[in-house]
């Protein structure tokens, strides 16, 4: 290594794109560590408290594009409360004064206010890709400042977020005469969007190849865009249905016939069963298909529909599909790798939809599955058996029954057996999310067989600390774990006190761990921060339950944006 | 603190040998207060025979013996040790050969009598499947709605919730329609801009109704009566052909109608033939 001159080994690691092959490389030596630093473009921080942005940059100065996650995923399910931080701000002050050739900024589960969006769109000029998902705090206006000012915008992402609607004319800020837009995806906005602005959008686009639309555009401005856009690859319909537009209906089945390209469909929402037809124009072209917003469609029209998709790849769907659906599925879509089924009626304890027999019936048809997020009403441990067997090249298997401590429905048995037989045979699992009745058993296999998995999500589940000893101490490549509802205490915390410095955070809420036991934590171990978060105003006794907590490794020490019901041990 | 040692290093499990204690209750029921920390301390304690994990793993490559085997999770799982829960699942494990098709292989199993009475013996695949959901065991008493639970994403929830809203209100509309002494449905005509409203019970029967919807829509006719084809949406969401079922079911079901062009019919896979012999009726 010595031998090498600097730009050699720059050159070499130039071809080295992922970042655990950089973070790897730079672990090296010292010349490595500089050189792979200084030629480092592209920066994943998956935890925005775990580092301050100022060292991101002292460290990569080059970089260009930058990924950032802020809250914990149990957000998602509304267990973390408002205002309990992950501010963009600090990240996009820090980029515009050390970064200011930004290309990409990419946030997920973070706060970006429009001052925020301001600050972006005056300070990167260069940018070229923008991707906020499940973010909040921003309206139209910030889109419009975006839209106004990245002159070279080419995606605009806002996957899941939360958008205050302030007015229609954020889509008629985008350069003219013509966009470099690749891809647009306002898909989660509410309120209504201007037709005309729209239109003159992507009449002036012509690189558009990705576009999902909210489901304020009708049937007449969506057929217009097809017409003007027959190259798009990825499309997510808006509001299809019947319009006061007679003719709609016909130039929306005419204009999707001329897109040959597209192979990926989402949207639909709202829409009535009568227009599954449409799809079938682009069927078999179809990799991705996502209509888990049609609750209308029932089993008979996903089943004529996926039955002549023969190439899907990925495939959501709303458990209307049934195991009838899921067995037409497995024999004709062989091509399949990912399956997400989510339940049609989130707030109903006990849905009808799917069963185990549709799982079975999947496994045994698609044998290149590798993603399952499988929403059921009942499930056995054979049928996990034979899917573990059918499947071994699972990396993700997120099974929820929706009620939660469900035994195996024929013998009543907890499910310790099927998801047994899942770790110790799917070797390559990466993720996994468990539900039913669990016993201590399943952690023991889990720590046993689970070498790869890097998340872990559980839920009611275990029957003393046992079962999270099993686990922090098995699992070598454990990243996140995050537990709720379930007896662990101040044991099976402090078990993982040497743990939780190698992984990136850990969650624990509605468990049985005192403030005591989190204090004697974060006392141990400098490196972590240990965040109580508590509503509920009580004294700051050590026997006190704590509620909730989130401890994350950090060089960043405590923050110091921390809202009063959150207290940094 | 001697079970975290020994989770440590799991290959060290299938060099002991040790006496088994059975645990002193075998659990009858599925209530979760038979699986105690004491039994899982058992766990290091049974015969090796069970716990050769090395060798099972190895099973997974795939002779059909080791099949067996591998798909024996009789692991030291806490009360398997009990005499009337082992031929039940050595039975239950060996109808999970893959030879007999993983969609039958589970509705073949034979069912264990304490949970469920009538399923077992009927070898009859759908039968069997009918009878284990009815006589299911019973689940653990309906808890109530928790927070976050089942996960769904907030985003989601609060889509579908829109849809489902907008999914009742229309449905109570049509219900509160029928009741009514009027029932208004929107009428649209191809190359007509606007559309109008109809009192269906005005007419007595399609004759009445077509001929009254011609008055109306008299400016707009851009061709000849045999051009047009009248269609109407149920209340399924529907787009059906009037003139198929009786008139008082029509007016029952129907939420609204479009006269179409017929052109514009043949271009969505009818014929002209198809469209000639409807219009004659």
């Amino acid at each position: 290594m010595p031998y090498f001159p600097d730009e050699v080994v720059e050159h070499i690691l130039g071809f080295v794109s992922s970042h655990r092959d950089r973070d790897a490389a730079s672990l090296v030596c010292h010349v490595w560590y500089r050189i792979e630093g200084l030629t480092r473009r592209s920066v994943f921080i998956s935890n925005c408290y775990a580092v301050r942005p100022e060292r991101v940059h002292a460290r990569f100065p080059c970089l260009r594009s930058l990924t950032v996650k802020g809250k914990p995923r149990f957000a998602d399910f509304n267990l973390v409360p408002a205002g309990w931080g992950a501010s963009a701000e600090p990240w996009v002050d820090a980029c515009a004064r050390a970064c200011p050739g930004l290309e990409e900024l990419r946030l997920k589960r973070m706060v970006v206010t429009d001052g925020c969006l301001n600050h972006l769109a005056h300070s990167f000029p260069n940018l070229r890709s923008l991707v906020l998902v499940s973010c909040e705090g921003f309206s139209t206006d910030g889109l419009a400042t975006i839209a106004t000012n990245c002159r070279f915008l080419k995606e605009l992402d806002l996957q899941g977020s939360q958008v205050e609607f302030r007015g229609r004319h954020w889509l008629s800020c985008f350069p003219k005469p013509s966009t470099s837009l690749e891809s647009l995806n306002f898909a989660c906005l509410d309120g209504a969007v201007s037709a005309n602005a729209l239109e003159s959008l992507v009449a002036r686009s012509p690189n558009l190849k990705s576009l999902r639309l909210n489901r304020a555009v009708p049937t007449a401005v969506l057929a217009k865009i097809l017409t003007s856009a027959p190259k798009l690859v990825d499309l997510g319909t808006g509001l299809v249905a019947q319009s006061n537009n007679a003719g709609a209906l016909p130039s929306l089945y005419s204009a999707i016939q001329q897109c040959t390209s597209l192979n990926s469909l989402s949207g639909f929402w709202d829409s009535p069963r009568w227009i599954t037809p449409i799809i079938h124009y682009i069927c078999k072209n179809l990799t991705c298909l996502n209509l888990s917003y049609a609750p209308m469609f029932r089993t008979v029209d996903l089943i004529g529909t996926i039955h002549q998709c023969q190439n899907l790849q990925h495939l959501w769907v709303l458990d209307h599909i049934g195991d009838a659906g899921l067995k037409v599925v497995a024999s004709s879509c062989l091509e399949l790798q990912e399956l997400r089924i989510f339940p049609a009626n989130a707030n109903v304890l006990a849905s009808t939809g799917v069963t185990e027999e549709g799982l079975v019936a999947v496994s045994s048809g698609c044998r290149k599955l590798n993603s399952m997020l499988y929403s059921c009403s009942r499930m056995t441990n054979s049928a996990l058996i034979t899917v573990a067997k059918n499947c071994s090249r699972i990396t993700s298997f997120r099974l929820h029954i929706c009620l939660h401590g469900s035994v195996d429905a024929v013998t009543g048995q907890p499910l310790d057996e099927g998801f047994g037989a899942i770790v110790r045979s799917c070797k390559g699992l990466r993720r996994l999310s468990m539900s039913g009745l669990l016993t201590d058993s399943v952690f023991l296999y889990i720590g046993m067989y689970a070498e790869r998995l890097e998340t872990l999500s559980v839920a009611f589940a275990g029957d003393s600390d046992d079962g999270m000893i099993y686990v922090l101490n098995g699992c070598k490549n454990l990243r996140k774990l995050e537990i709720r509802n379930c007896p662990f205490g101040n044991t099976a915390l402090l078990a993982g006190t040497h743990r939780y410095e190698a992984m990136r955070s850990l969650w624990m809420s509605s468990c049985d761990i005192t403030l005591g036991g989190c204090r004697s934590l974060a006392a141990a171990m400098p490196g972590l921060n240990v965040e109580v978060i508590s509503q509920a105003d009580g004294g700051a006794n050590d026997a006190k339950k704590v509620e909730k907590l989130y401890v994350y490794r950090t060089l960043a020490g405590p923050r110091d944006d921390a809202p009063g019901f959150v207290s940094i041990l | 603190h001697l079970l975290v040692s020994l989770c440590l290093s799991p290959p060290s499990y299938s060099n002991q040998t040790t006496s088994s204690t059975p645990p002193s209750s075998p659990p009858s029921s599925p209530s979760p207060s038979c699986y105690s920390p004491v039994h899982v301390l058992l766990l290091p304690m049974s015969p090796p025979l069970e716990l050769d994990y090395i060798g099972l793993s190895a099973a997974a490559g795939g002779r059909p013996d080791d099949d067996l085997k591998g798909t024996e999770l009789r692991l030291g799982l806490p009360g398997c040790e009990s005499p009337d829960r082992r031929p039940v699942a050595a039975t239950t494990t060996l109808d999970l050969l893959p030879a007999k098709g993983a969609k039958r292989g589970f509705s073949d199993e034979v069912v264990p009598p304490a949970p469920v009475s009538a399923a077992g013996k009927d070898k009859d695949a759908s039968g069997d499947e009918k009878d284990k959901k009815v006589a299911a065991p019973p689940q653990p008493a309906a808890k109530a709605q928790v927070v976050g639970w089942p996960p769904v994403r907030s985003y989601r929830k609060s889509t579908m919730a829109t849809t489902t809203n907008q999914l009742k209100s229309s449905k109570e509309d049509s219900d509160t329609k029928q009741g009514q002494e009027f029932l208004y449905v929107k009428v649209s005509m191809d190359g007509a801009p606007y559309l109008r409203k109809v009192d269906l019970k005005t007419y007595k029967n399609y004759k009445g109704m077509v001929v009254g919807l011609g008055k109306m829509f008299i400016g707009f006719r851009t061709g000849k009566d045999g051009e047009y084809v009248m269609t109407y949406e149920d209340k399924d969401g529907d787009w059906m052909l009037v003139g198929d079922v009786p008139w008082e079911m029509f007016t029952e079901s129907c939420r609204r109608i479009r006269v179409m062009k017929s052109s514009d019919v043949i271009g969505l896979g009818v014929t002209r033939a198809g469209v000639k012999s409807k219009n004659k009726n």
